[in-house]
């Protein structure tokens, strides 16, 4: 088993299934703050995906579109953080 | 948002993203990036500051209002699409300089086109965002 074999039968489905698992906590999350972490998780998530799709099609391009995903998840998720602070103040 | 840590972090992030929006801005064309990715990562870059630091802070950093931006960037544009007229072609024609400059690489009507439009997105999207925080 090389490392191709290993990030295609290995890793993709455990992110696969992390997905969905993290997908029904974004459905499910009874407070707000609860899907803005399994957002951002799912990002993160996403990220992973790329990454493994980088190496396994050689394409180092791919990279870029991660670090640009991770760059605006963390906006998400900082913007998310500061209205829902602010929105605590105002009630 | 009064952490000391984010901060810090966008006092780093803020120089680094510009760079990296610029290197974007270069690298299109032939590979991926161009005008539109560059202005937007540019602008993260001034909205992370701002939620960190606070919005008069990142204001006081810019100088002007962005929205300056907008009719410099057109300009740009307009101008890298009419340079070919000068030379007898058709309106928006590639012009090429022959021998590539060191570090920027190949340069050409595109390029000034693309920096056209890094200035337009700039200035749209943090007009936008800076009205929209400021009336929250």
């Amino acid at each position: 088993m090389n490392l191709y074999d290993y990030l295609y039968y290995v890793i993709l489905p455990v992110l696969a299934i992390c997905t969905i698992i993290i997908f029904a906590r974004f459905l499910m999350g009874p407070t707000l703050s609860d899907r803005v972490v399994a957002l951002d998780l799912l990002l993160t998530t996403g990220i992973g995906i790329i990454a493994v799709y980088s190496i396994h099609t050689d394409q180092p391009t791919f990279l870029d579109i991660a670090m640009i995903l991770a760059l605006i998840a963390f906006l998400g998720t900082v913007a998310f953080s500061y209205y829902l602070e602010k929105r605590e103040k105002n009630e | 948002m009064k952490t000391i840590i984010f901060q810090t972090a966008s006092n780093y992030l803020l120089p680094l993203l510009l760079l990296f929006s610029v290197f974007i801005l270069l690298r299109g064309h032939y590979l991926p990036g161009g005008g539109f990715v560059g202005g937007l990562i540019a602008s993260i870059a001034f909205v992370i500051h701002s939620f960190a630091n606070g919005l008069e802070k990142t204001r006081s950093i810019i100088k002007f209002h962005p929205g300056f931006l907008m009719p410099v960037g057109l300009v740009f544009a307009i101008g890298a699409g009419a340079a070919p007229w000068f030379v007898g072609q058709p309106f928006m024609t590639g012009l090429w300089f022959e021998d590539p400059i060191p570090v920027i690489g190949m340069v050409g009507s595109a390029l000034f086109f693309d920096t056209g439009v890094f200035l337009v997105v700039i200035g749209v999207s943090l007009t936008i965002i800076f009205t929209i925080s400021e009336t929250l």
